[in-house]
């Protein structure tokens, strides 16, 4: 029980020794600075681990969620340079998009009973070749000021942080609280954990996840829109990263891949471990090729420790 | 094929749950030929066959995970048309599956209300579905309190727990939401004898309770240690309905197999 207890504190101490590493490697990292920069790059890598986390704990994975955050971004973005849309509309209109794939990653899960591993590989490449069709592969520019709203900053305690950082801890505690406590946080762990008990104790399963893979495509809306606000731009070349990124936050957040076991708490601790790699790595003046290669390498390693751990238990 | 039906009627208690002319077909394969069956209330119907004699198959009927293609199910004498488990467990009939339907990651309490959770009042609790966890904990503990499960904590994951006390935990989960039959498909099937020796105390007080139970058991020590009455089934029918005391295990055995074909 207290080794259980220790085992969940094992994200947060992770994060402390990265820092700790960082903070010897260069000067610059332990600056309120780069405290707001880690902040602003971790949003939308927050917000998109969400969707990612509720995914898993169903024992499904998500890899389509990079590819819907790039699709979303041009949606709305085309939408407001190009089509000449109003801009809340343009961005209601890109998060209904990226919710409507999730829907129907979620259809094709429960009605036609594919892997979600399968499923989310074809509208990964689906969402990743509408992105490019329909903006020629080319970055939208000339935005409504609406979009870099959430980029913008405002002080706090000497350092600054973005409307996004303050939506996606929202979004965190609003996920924390419907999972821990009504029923249908119940059901889904339930679903993650046996799904045959979870239909014979009379949970709609399918309902379940197909409510999960929607919400989670909702999620990847609004981190398109935290993507778009902090770069200015629609970019259809995002996303690339990201599925990775978010299933590497998710693990190192104690996630079980196997569905059922895990925190959405974690899942913040492991997005922010990333983007303390990701930040720390570019300090040191290490190549984003590189810093690919470490993500890699650290999923594994998460993944391993999360096996052996669980076996020792 | 066994013609000779004997039923035995040895007391007046009435029956709660009844079926007659039961029958499912998969393609060629006939599971169910005109099964009937009977429990009375507050008695324990051990149901013994062979392997293929469509004792799952009924069983799955009786709990709505199988729709019969033909046939009728009574529950206190009114037709009952059950087409998910959900529907017989909203008329009473609860079922603990062999492979125990439990959530091994998840609490004691969360799985004694998994699927019926106490919301809490108000807008939260109406719109959210926002649990009432104290109430919820509360209650799973005077329920295995009052069928003497020990456990230390309520809050403990269901994965902590040996096979025994699992099986304690979904017998507790049937017999806490029953109004009238609890099923249970080879309860001690995967337990040593100390822990079956408990399980089989536990199936007696939730007889005593006043409530019909159903066991499905190949130990025949076990049926004959806790059945009040045997259904035999054989060849997707019911060969026999019997008096424990009324029938030696051998007997038994012989009407299972066909080798004598009525008792």
């Amino acid at each position: 029980m207290t080794l259980r207890r220790l085992a969940a504190l094992g994200p947060v101490v992770a994060l402390f020794v990265a820092c700790l590493f960082f903070a010897v490697q260069s000067p610059r990292f332990l600056t309120l600075g780069n405290f707001s920069l880690i902040t602003q790059q971790v949003m939308v890598v927050g917000v998109l681990a969400i969707g990612q986390t509720l995914v898993i704990l169903t024992a499904g994975i998500d890899l389509s969620c990079g590819m819907l955050m790039a699709l979303g971004g041009v949606t709305m973005t085309l939408l407001a340079g190009k089509a000449g849309m109003s801009a809340p509309v343009a961005i209601a209109a890109g998060i209904g998009a990226t919710t409507f794939a999730g829907f129907l990653n979620g259809m094709l899960v429960t009605r036609v009973k594919l892997p979600p591993f399968i499923v989310t590989l074809g509208t990964m490449n689906i969402a990743f070749a509408l992105t490019q069709i329909t903006s020629s592969s080319q970055t939208v520019t000339d935005l409504p000021a609406l979009f870099t709203t959430l980029g913008t900053t405002v002080p706090v305690f000497g350092t600054r942080i973005a409307y996004g950082t303050v939506v996606m801890l929202l979004l965190y505690a609003i996920a924390w609280w419907l999972l821990r406590e009504t029923a249908g946080g119940r059901h889904l762990y339930a679903v993650g954990n046996n799904r045959e008990a979870a239909r014979l104790s009379g949970i709609d399963t399918e309902r379940v996840l197909l409510v999960v893979y929607t919400m989670a495509g909702a999620l990847y809306g609004v981190a398109s829109l935290l993507a778009v606000a902090r770069t200015g731009v629609g970019d259809p070349q995002a996303g690339q990263t990201e599925n990775l990124d978010t299933v590497t936050a998710v693990v190192l957040g104690g996630t079980s891949l196997f569905g059922g076991r895990g925190v959405i708490v974690g899942s913040l601790v492991g997005a922010l471990i990333v983007g303390v790699f990701r930040n720390g790595l570019t300090l040191m003046g290490v190549s984003s090729v590189y810093q690919i290669l470490v993500t890699g390498v650290l999923v594994i390693l998460a993944v391993a420790t999360d096996q052996w751990s669980r076996r020792n238990a | 094929m066994v013609e000779a039906q004997r039923v035995t009627i040895a007391d007046n208690a009435p029956v709660v749950l009844q079926a007659r002319g039961l029958r499912k077909q998969y393609g060629h394969v006939v599971a169910l030929d005109g099964a009937d069956f009977d429990v009375r209330a507050g008695e324990i119907l051990a149901v013994i066959g062979d392997n293929g004699a469509g004792k799952s198959s009924l069983i799955k009927a009786l709990s709505g995970a199988l729709i019969p293609d033909e046939g009728e199910i009574r529950l206190d004498g009114a037709v009952m048309r059950f087409r998910s488990p959900a529907d017989a467990r909203a008329a009473g009939i609860e079922t603990v599956y062999q492979d125990l339907a439990l959530a091994p990651a998840m609490s004691i309490a969360d799985n004694l209300f998994l699927g019926r959770e106490v919301r809490s009042g108000g807008l939260a609790g109406t719109l959210f579905r926002r649990l009432d966890r104290a109430r919820m904990q509360r209650e799973a503990a005077d329920a295995l309190a009052a069928l003497g499960v020990n456990i230390r904590s309520i809050t403990q994951a269901v994965e902590t727990l040996s096979g025994g006390q699992r099986q304690g935990i979904a017998v507790a989960r049937s017999a806490a939401f029953a109004r009238h039959v609890v099923i249970l498909d080879e309860p001690t099937a995967a337990l040593g004898v100390r822990e079956s020796g408990m399980v089989l105390d536990l199936i007696r007080r939730v007889r005593d309770r006043g409530l019909s139970v159903v066991l499905i058991s190949h130990n025949m020590p076990h049926v004959f240690d806790l059945a009040d009455r045997i259904h035999i089934q054989r060849l997707g029918k019911r060969a026999a309905l019997v008096n424990k005391t009324e029938i030696t295990m051998a007997e038994a055995v012989g009407v299972m197999t066909g080798a004598s074909l009525s008792v």
